[in-house]
């Protein structure tokens, strides 16, 4: 599909047309022969790419590469000073996070269990938010500048500033949440607690919410830039209403967009540590126990970092796995859109 | 160009997952103390005071003293108790720290056991002016027994019963409770109209220690055995636990509220008269910057199950404080001796434990009348005569956690209503044994 429009936005920007991308090369033959050590066309995007690969090695993957050597060692506080005089493991680290019958395999498998629900949860609500949002501020109406400025206040806000300001609101004696719920609308007997117990996980995933939704409504809003009004009206034209045009035309253009929206969601949402921390300290209550928190605890505050790289490694492969499963089937999904 | 967008995708995907890998440690850079930096210091000052502010301006104007001394400049900071066990285990993996640092003393065999901070031993001592000056309970909580201690003691603190006099008075409470019997006693009289009789810092996880540690060593029970292994499960044990936890569940004399407190929200409420009891160290300056008159509030020793506190069977508190360590990498070995010489000095453990309100562990600084006063003399007494150091073993920050994070969801239990039983407290007790490294 072509827009009509040559201005690409960020996302879902469309390759120029076959006619400027044939324009380069012919341009190319007017100067005569190749110039000795002029960059190939072919290898032109792999030098582009290079810088970003070469930090990319230095800043995440050999960080990945030590903690997967980490992971084959029994790393605890003597030897952290010099981590590669640890002594070698063998898989016992890995053995020790996947016997779910002892207590530390038992635990990492219910906060996986937890951080999955959580993240399915807070996934699809932020989704769900940000595309009614951004549907809604899709036609102008006097206004909307400054709604859709509102809407992104969450994303502007510093993490650790918004966070906290929720954990003071989330309070059992002193907490907005609770005076609002108990006292103006007489919810409920007892006030309810919302930073320890069973509500917790509640509690977590509002501030996932809240904090999330405008990135997926900032997204979405760029992605419908791209849907040529020319559908809306002939579909208006042929008798379709409001939903069936969101569900005929705007949905569907939506795909691509989505695609990465969902996958970049569950990542960030999956490895979220700032906002169960902030939130809950450095032992989150069993049900809001995200796998982050729940590996930074057996590394950083029972120092055994040697199962809490294991731990990281197997998230790791999970992540990857997972990812490239989805990538597999929206490619095969595009595939089959196009044929 | 479809290579080309596998090609990023890959590497989208990888720095994707990779923000959930494990971050890879520095090295060991050698060092066992230099001199290449003499004229300068970094000091990690714990946070003593009502807040960091007020820390900083208590100790600036101690720096600038011995900085007209000695000519070494002293870069402060102060951290908060929240991040200070993190960063020190960032600057001992980095290599990287400060020169001088303040610990808590019950981290001191563990950190000992990383190998980040210069061991105290005879010559160090004698440059200090000599291991004889400080208290020896104080120096048995500054590293594993048989060990050249990793720190050595800068202010020492015990556990003390403070209390409401006005609240007491209206409940018709003459003196305040000596034994626990008495404490759940009086506290049913105090609970009542939306007031409660005891705080407690629920999600505190230091803090669940500190008061488990003691009504255990009241069972008989210690939660190491002698040869470092844990015994989280003994009798005793348990049945510390459950008395601590059924002020609440059973008692119904701490506010269902404290079981989420994790920033000292009970001393606030105590401020505040929300609470009659709260049993906390040094909690003076505090309530004086909450706005409480040193005259409303009364301070007694911690109570014990019978009789009066005796250091043969009835210990009422762990021998709390702050130990102060240098740091192996430091490039200025000498100018750290000399601060910490000047930090003990009798001179300046007078001043800065008369500010902290907290027992000098240097004796010659303890005899100062200023460590007479109600409340102090109730810490200095306890330190003397009724504290033991929580256990120095290795793994104590990993019992911290672990027991501390049980009796956590303990409260919570309590607080939601579900039954504490001894049981419960078994399991709970028994998972956060097994959590222990082997």
């Amino acid at each position: 599909m072509t827009p009509p429009t040559p201005a690409p936005t960020a996302v879902g920007a469309q390759a120029p047309p076959e006619r400027a991308e044939r324009a380069e090369p012919a341009r190319a033959r007017r100067r005569g022969p190749r110039a000795p050590g002029r960059i190939r066309h072919a290898s032109l995007p792999y030098l582009l790419l290079l810088p970003a690969l070469a930090l990319e090695l230095l800043i995440h993957l050999v960080p990945m590469v030590i903690g997967a050597v980490m992971s084959f060692k029994t790393l605890t506080q003597f030897y952290i000073r010099d981590w590669s005089t640890a002594p070698w493991a063998g898989l016992d680290n890995y053995k020790l996070s996947v016997d779910f019958s002892a207590p530390v395999g038992k635990d990492l498998l219910d906060s996986f269990v937890t951080t999955c629900l959580f993240t399915v949860a807070s996934v699809a609500l932020c989704w769900l938010l940000g595309t009614a949002a951004a549907v809604f501020t899709q036609e102008s109406f006097r206004g909307r500048g400054l709604l859709r400025a509102l809407f992104l206040v969450p994303y502007a806000l510093p993490v650790y500033a918004a966070v906290i300001t929720w954990a003071f609101m989330f309070q059992r004696d002193n907490g907005l949440v609770n005076h609002v719920l108990h006292d103006q609308l007489g919810l409920g007997g007892d006030r309810a607690f919302w930073l320890i117990g069973d509500n917790s996980f509640y509690a977590l995933l509002t501030v996932s919410v809240w904090k999330g939704w405008p990135f997926a409504f900032l997204i979405v809003t760029a992605g419908l830039q791209n849907i040529p009004k020319e559908l809306y009206e002939a579909a208006a034209i042929d008798g379709a209403g409001v939903w069936q045009q969101i569900r005929r035309i705007t949905l569907p253009s939506l795909r691509p967009v989505n695609q990465v929206l969902v996958l970049v969601l569950f990542l960030w949402t999956f490895n979220d540590f700032n906002t169960p921390y902030v939130l809950f300290g450095r032992s989150a209550p069993k049900a809001a126990d995200l796998i982050s928190i729940h590996i930074y605890q057996s590394s950083f505050v029972t120092w055994n970092f040697g199962t809490g790289a294991a731990m990281s490694v197997l998230l790791v492969l999970f992540l990857l796995v997972v990812t490239g499963v989805y990538l597999l089937l929206t490619s095969r999904g595009r595939k089959s859109a196009n044929v | 160009m479809r290579r080309l967008r596998a090609a990023a995708a890959f590497a989208t995907v990888t720095a994707l997952a990779a923000t959930a890998s494990a971050c890879g440690g520095g090295s060991d850079t050698g060092g066992s103390g230099g001199n290449d930096s003499p004229k300068s210091l970094t000091y990690w000052a714990s946070n003593q005071g009502p807040s960091i502010e007020a820390d900083k301006k208590i100790l600036t104007a101690e720096l600038r003293k011995f900085e007209q001394r000695t000519g070494i400049k002293v870069k402060l900071e102060v951290v908060p108790w929240s991040d200070l066990l993190n960063r020190i285990l960032a600057a001992t993996t980095s290599g990287q720290g400060p020169d001088v640092l303040n610990i808590g003393n019950t981290w001191s065999a563990s950190l000992q056991a990383t190998g980040a901070l210069l061991p105290w031993d005879r010559a160090a001592f004698d440059a200090i002016g000599g291991r004889a000056r400080f208290a020896d309970s104080a120096v048995a909580a500054a590293g594993a027994p048989g060990k050249d201690p990793a720190a050595v003691p800068l202010y020492s603190l015990s556990y003390a019963l403070y209390y409401n006099k006005k609240m007491f008075a209206d409940a018709g409470i003459a003196k305040p409770p000596a034994t626990w019997d008495e404490l759940v006693a009086d506290g049913k009289r105090l609970s009542k109209d939306g007031k409660w009789a005891l705080g407690a810092e629920g999600a505190n996880l230091a803090n669940n220690i500190h008061q488990v540690f003691v009504l255990g060593k009241q069972h008989g029970a210690d939660f190491f055995d002698s040869a470092g292994k844990p015994t989280f499960t003994s009798e005793g044990a348990v049945a510390a636990v459950k008395q601590y936890v059924d002020f609440m569940a059973k008692d119904k004399i701490v506010a269902p509220g404290s079981a989420e407190y994790a920033q000292n929200q009970s001393l606030r409420d105590f401020s505040t008269g929300r609470t009659a009891m709260v049993l906390w160290q040094a909690a003076a300056s505090t309530f004086a910057a909450q706005g409480m008159k040193p005259e409303d509030w009364g301070v007694a020793p911690v109570p014990v199950p019978a009789g009066t506190p005796d250091a043969a069977k009835n210990v009422n508190s762990m021998v709390a404080g702050i130990n102060i360590s240098v740091f192996k990498n430091t490039h200025n070995r000498d100018g750290a001796l000399q601060f910490v010489k000047f930090m003990t000095s009798d001179e300046e453990q007078r001043i800065l434990n008369k500010t902290y309100g907290s027992i000098p562990p240097v004796k010659a600084a303890q005899q100062d009348p200023a460590f007479g006063a109600p409340d102090t003399s109730v810490l200095r007494e306890t330190l003397l005569r009724s504290a033991a150091p929580l256990p120095q073993v290795p793994e104590e920050s990993q019992f911290e956690t672990a027991v501390g994070t049980a009796v956590k969801d303990l409260w919570a239990d309590a607080a939601a209503g579900r039954a504490v039983t001894t049981e419960s407290v078994e399991a709970a007790l028994a998972k956060a044994q097994q959590q222990m490294p082997k």
